[in-house]
């Protein structure tokens, strides 16, 4: 299992105390009468994957628009890197913004730019300083890292959806965030190409030394990424603990994600 | 025989007043409910519109977004209001000639024509084509971004999409819309003197200073003072719709479709107003 150390720390046994680099206390979020998130509470530790489990429209993915304030929380706090996301003006919000990436369920490329102009678009704005010379070889050498560098002059609608799920973790990257945010990262791959982009979000916790927080329901990208998991059911943490721990667990709703399914 | 007696009301039973009170406070909840919806909305569209401002005053402007949608807009109109100046400007002088002529008035067809065209019919009916043509190609293109969560990925780039997206094609538009209108007013004119040569021939040169002498510069500066206001408007309804848009994919649709209705109506009601303002002034 990955980060050994880390989840032992986590269940509050060893003397290790890693830094937090998101901690949400007490959030709630709904719509109208309804009620997505209750008294949701968790922490990012640095270096760490947490996965986050649940069903569809238990508000795993209005959890993380929450931490980027895509969606205003009805109450609670979010501090990510030790700011209250809440409290921040639009500027602060942006510099902020720079070194979060997230990943979204649809990949979210630009269908009017081609890959390379969609890796620049993020770059020009966030790493100013940048020659382009310098930004074209960062560009270059990313894609090549997500195995697309012979796609640099392509539209987004000439790609695969697998291709177009890296190519989106390629602009994600390429301003080399701290904490990476993926909404559904495996959702509608075949199972190669899912554990392709597992692998990848493992390569690149380990190349940019990010935290990362991964919603998903495909159970096997759970297991390649995850060092510590949340099931959410009902906008409520229903458990908290290793994947052992959630594959040792007698509990029902646990077990229909993690059994395979009889046909 | 009827009995003598006080005349009794029906009272209700009490169930019945619950059931009444009930309704009524439904009711009451139902229209506080639209109430509330259309001032959002209000309150939502001047919001957007001050941040559109707001953003307008940015010391980024994407000036190479912006050139590429007046490329944008005007190309995609170009051959529609080409056509269209050209017809409005034959089909006005075909039906005004005969008219003429029974008054013994023909001599004063390009004065009328250029005045007719240049103060209301171009302008409008290139402003109506824009509002088809652009106000929902922006509405669709808006619209699709935000159900594909484009909007959002460039929110969280750290790029205002207001600055990005909204800006340069309300800029584009109340740029390109004025000198579309120019072209149809010239194309108008040259149709106008196709139309006259029907029945005969007739000077180019000739007619054209006919036309000029009649059109004063009071009738070309409101005339192109509106167009500004047109073009603004086509391109913020588009934007706006485009921008609000749901999150399903036949939102996309009916943002294009409320693009175009809003738009258009937008420009008859600028319209309006402009003329009464130029009525006043003259």
């Amino acid at each position: 299992m990955k980060s050994e150390n880390k989840i032992a720390s986590l269940a509050g046994s060893a003397t290790l105390s890693p830094e937090q680099v998101i901690e949400i206390h007490n959030l709630k979020i709904g719509f109208g009468d309804l009620p997505v998130l209750k008294d949701f509470s968790v922490q990012l530790f640095e270096k760490e994957n947490l996965v986050i489990l649940g069903k569809s429209g238990s508000g795993k993915s209005v959890l993380i628009k929450c931490i980027v304030r895509l969606l205003n929380p009805d109450s609670g706090t979010i501090n990510v890197l030790g700011e209250n996301v809440n409290k921040l003006n639009d500027r602060d919000l942006a510099k902020l913004r720079m070194k979060i990436g997230f990943l979204f369920q649809s990949g979210a490329l630009y269908d009017s730019m081609t890959i390379k102009e969609n890796l620049e678009f993020p770059l020009k704005r966030i790493k100013k300083n940048l020659s382009q010379k310098e930004m074209d070889e960062k560009i270059e050498d990313t894609l090549e890292n997500v195995g697309l560098s012979d796609t640099l002059h392509k539209m987004p609608s000439e790609l695969s959806g697998g291709m177009r799920k890296r190519a989106s973790l390629a602009r994600t990257i390429v301003v080399d965030p701290m904490i990476m945010l993926y909404d559904e990262p495996t959702t509608g791959l075949d199972p190669v190409t899912s554990d392709e982009i597992s692998s990848l979000i493992n390569d690149v916790q380990k190349k940019y030394d990010t935290s990362s927080i991964i919603i998903t329901h495909d159970i096997e990208c759970a297991r390649a990424t995850a060092d510590r998991m949340i099931m959410l059911k009902d906008g409520e943490v229903y458990l908290e603990g290793s994947l052992d721990e959630f594959e040792k667990s007698p509990d029902e709703l646990i077990q229909s994600f993690f059994k395979p399914k009889k046909m | 025989m009827k009995a003598i007696g006080p005349v009794r009301k029906k009272i209700p039973k009490l169930p019945d007043v619950k059931k009444r009170a009930i309704k009524l406070s439904e009711n009451v909840i139902k229209k506080t409910q639209k109430a509330n919806r259309f001032f959002l909305a209000v309150g939502e569209i001047n919001l957007f519109f001050w941040y559109t401002i707001k953003a307008s005053f940015s010391r980024d402007f994407e000036f190479r977004e912006f050139l590429r949608q007046c490329y944008l807009v005007g190309n995609k109109t170009l051959p529609l209001i080409t056509i269209t100046g050209v017809v409005i400007g034959l089909v006005l002088t075909i039906q005004a000639r005969p008219v003429l002529a029974e008054f013994g008035a023909v001599s004063m067809l390009p004065g009328m024509v250029a005045l007719s065209i240049i103060r209301e019919m171009g302008p409008v009916v290139t402003a109506l084509i824009c509002a088809g043509k652009i106000g929902s190609g922006m509405g669709a293109e808006l619209g699709s971004m935000k159900v594909t969560e484009q909007i959002d990925a460039m929110e969280v780039s750290s790029t205002n999409p207001i600055r990005f997206l909204v800006v340069p094609r309300v800029m584009a538009a109340t740029l390109m819309i004025p000198i579309l209108v120019l072209y149809a007013d010239a194309l108008g004119i040259l149709g106008s003197w196709a139309g006259a040569n029907i029945k005969g021939e007739v000077n180019f040169v000739l007619f054209i200073s006919q036309a000029f002498s009649a059109v004063g510069f009071m009738d070309l500066f409101p005339a192109v003072i509106k167009t500004f206001f047109f073009g603004a408007a086509i391109g913020f309804i588009g934007c706006y719709k485009g921008f609000t848009a749901g999150r399903g994919t036949e939102s996309v649709g009916k943002a294009a479709n409320e693009s175009v209705v809003v738009a258009s109506l937008l420009v008859i009601l600028i319209d309006l107003v402009a003329v009464q303002i130029t009525d006043m002034l003259l």
